[in-house]
């Protein structure tokens, strides 16, 4: 695989976690538990989606066939989707959602932060971009795991389940693959292990001031970065691309 | 002892020399009832009219009309925060409010009761309805309640915004494919009539207006500011080139407006009545959101308590 190559890989799989977590996000609008998180989870919405398109365009250039945003978001099909299972999981009751956004935030922030001193200036900047927006998510979905796990019987009990449900995902987002080692080897992306040590810290923090129980690292989910997905992959993708895939070439 | 008449005149005279009434003043009873029920209804018209724009964030066809698409949403909500504090300040709590919404009591705006059944929709809800909502909003900045005028002008800039990205949505689609064109031109059909009935019935079947302006609550007739409404938006559709479905429309030299043809009021009584086509989607929707997220409310206030009692101890 050449260097381009993988680079290509490396920014799709940063901007398709991004744009199915946002697409997830996005439908909770006008259906959040309370007004203030209806606004909440519509800003995360919109913050993951501004985060995914500036790397889909960048992705676009890196490859050089002309593929915009668009082009990447609405024309691949799953198998060419290269984001972790986590992402694609159904939203579930709150506790699932903010489980899964609190895996992810806590995965996310290190990573922005480590990717600052990446030597690709793109995702560099791009990383400077997203690092307070980053900061922000994970305090506020830290927030509602302490409100959850602290809160009612029935908030912890909801609150544990989901992560119960949701542990064997956190596995994928620390693999390491040859498209990986290269892009750390260049110095463009950060060294894994050391996100995954900063995830672990914050979720042990987080989660003892809960009350709630770390899952054991059992079986860990895998597949998400080669395109193979869960059956709920080609959904996501039939309702975001119908439109687009109905009116072929056209300007919206 | 002051008697109710004095403060009456008091309060009209204050109104009509443009003073605004501040929560902690004196007023009427029947001005606060009113303003309750008014400031209510938008609020929950904020808040239920996410519900058909939301339906198409998921698809819409291109990540930059998500990214707006979810903005706008995200504002409608936080129009719906004001308001409801808003109608806190005349001493209704937001609970009490949103649960009249729920229970059926309160009223929200019949327009979104009709649904978004093609992407032009959300067009057409921009351009139409959110350009609907403004003529009535820019004429609530001036209304006498001093904090729903305030909420208004912070309304009001976002409004215009929404309106301004529905139109192109419109003018995108209208200039693109023919079955981009068609579909523009069916969304115009679908939303032009009910549109023009928020304004609200006739001025000579609008028993609460005189009232309302009066009080200066209103200050400009659902008839004044409907024709206003017309006048603007036929040229609009014009630059586009879409035709709007009135074959009776026509300019008029005399009065210099657009006359136009008759609204089907029974329609509107129906929808108004519950028997819109979406009526008993979006009550069931806020239900089902409500109804889900208590124990999330319930876990909030918990946790706060918890934790209040933990920093006194
Ligand atoms: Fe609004
Ligand atoms: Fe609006």
């Amino acid at each position: 695989m050449s260097q381009n190559n993988a680079l290509f890989t490396y920014t799709l799989r940063l901007a398709d976690d991004l744009l199915i977590l946002s697409q997830r996000l996005g439908e909770w609008c006008g259906h959040g538990p309370i007004l203030e998180e209806d606004i909440a989870l519509t800003n995360r919405a919109l913050d993951h989606l501004g985060e995914a398109r500036n790397l889909l365009t960048y992705a676009g250039q890196v490859e050089g066939k002309g593929r915009s945003e668009d082009n990447l978001a609405y024309l691949r099909m799953e198998r060419q989707f290269t984001n972790v299972k986590l992402m694609e999981q159904p939203n579930g009751d709150y506790a699932h959602t903010m489980v899964r956004s609190f895996l992810f935030d806590a995965y996310h922030l290190p990573l922005m932060q480590a990717l600052l001193k990446s030597s690709d200036e793109q995702l560099a900047a791009i990383a400077g971009k997203a690092v307070k927006e980053a900061t922000y998510h994970l305090r506020a979905s830290s927030e509602w795991i302490i409100r959850f796990g602290d809160g009612t019987e029935e908030s912890h009990q909801r609150a544990q389940t989901a992560l119960d449900d949701l542990w064997t995902y956190t596995g994928e987002l620390f693999e390491i693959d040859p498209v990986l080692e290269e892009m750390t080897k260049a110095g463009i992306a950060p060294d894994i292990t050391a996100i995954k040590e900063s995830w672990s810290k914050t979720v042990d923090q987080v989660l003892a001031e809960a009350t709630l129980k770390r899952p054991a690292d059992a079986f860990m989910m895998t597949g998400g970065r080669k395109g193979l997905h869960s059956e709920h992959m080609g959904f996501i993708l039939a309702e975001m691309q119908h439109v687009t895939r109905a009116y072929p070439g056209v300007e919206w | 002892m002051t008697d109710v008449k004095n403060l009456d005149d008091i309060f009209q005279a204050k109104i009509d020399a443009e003073q605004k009434i501040e929560p902690k003043d004196w007023m009427p009873d029947a001005y606060r009832k009113n303003l309750i029920r008014q400031i209510s209804q938008h609020a929950h018209s904020e808040v239920v009219g996410m519900l058909p724009e939301g339906n198409w964030i998921t698809r819409a066809p291109s990540l930059k009309r998500k990214a707006i698409l979810l903005a706008k949403v995200q504002d409608e909500a936080g129009h719906g925060l004001y308001l409801y504090s808003a109608v806190e300040t005349m001493g209704v709590s937001r609970e009490q409010t949103i649960d009249d919404l729920l229970s059926g009591k309160a009223k929200y705006s019949s327009i979104f009761n009709y649904p978004t059944l093609t992407w032009a929709d959300i067009g057409a809800i921009g351009w139409l309805v959110d350009g609907a909502a403004i003529m009535n909003q820019v004429m609530l900045c001036r209304t006498s309640y001093g904090p729903y005028a305030r909420a208004m002008v912070r309304i009001c800039k976002e409004e215009s915004f929404h309106q301004r990205q529905g139109y192109e949505i419109m003018a995108v689609l209208a200039k693109g494919s023919p079955e981009q064109k068609e579909m523009a031109q069916d969304a115009l059909n679908r939303w032009w009539w009910p549109s023009l009935m928020m304004f609200g019935p006739t001025d000579a079947n609008s028993p609460h207006s005189a009232q309302s302006m009066k009080w200066k609550i209103k200050r400009q007739s659902n008839d004044e500011l409907r024709q206003i409404f017309i006048d603007r938006t036929v040229q609009q559709a014009e630059v586009i080139g879409l035709t709007i479905p009135d074959p009776e429309l026509k300019w008029n030299e005399e009065t210099k407006h657009y006359d136009w043809g008759t609204i089907d009021w029974t329609e509107f009584n129906n929808v108004v009545a519950g028997n819109g086509p979406c009526n008993k989607e979006r009550l069931a929707a806020r239900n089902k959101a409500h109804n889900e997220g208590a124990w999330v409310r319930e876990a909030a206030v918990a946790y706060a308590a918890k934790k209040a009692k933990r920093k006194a101890a």
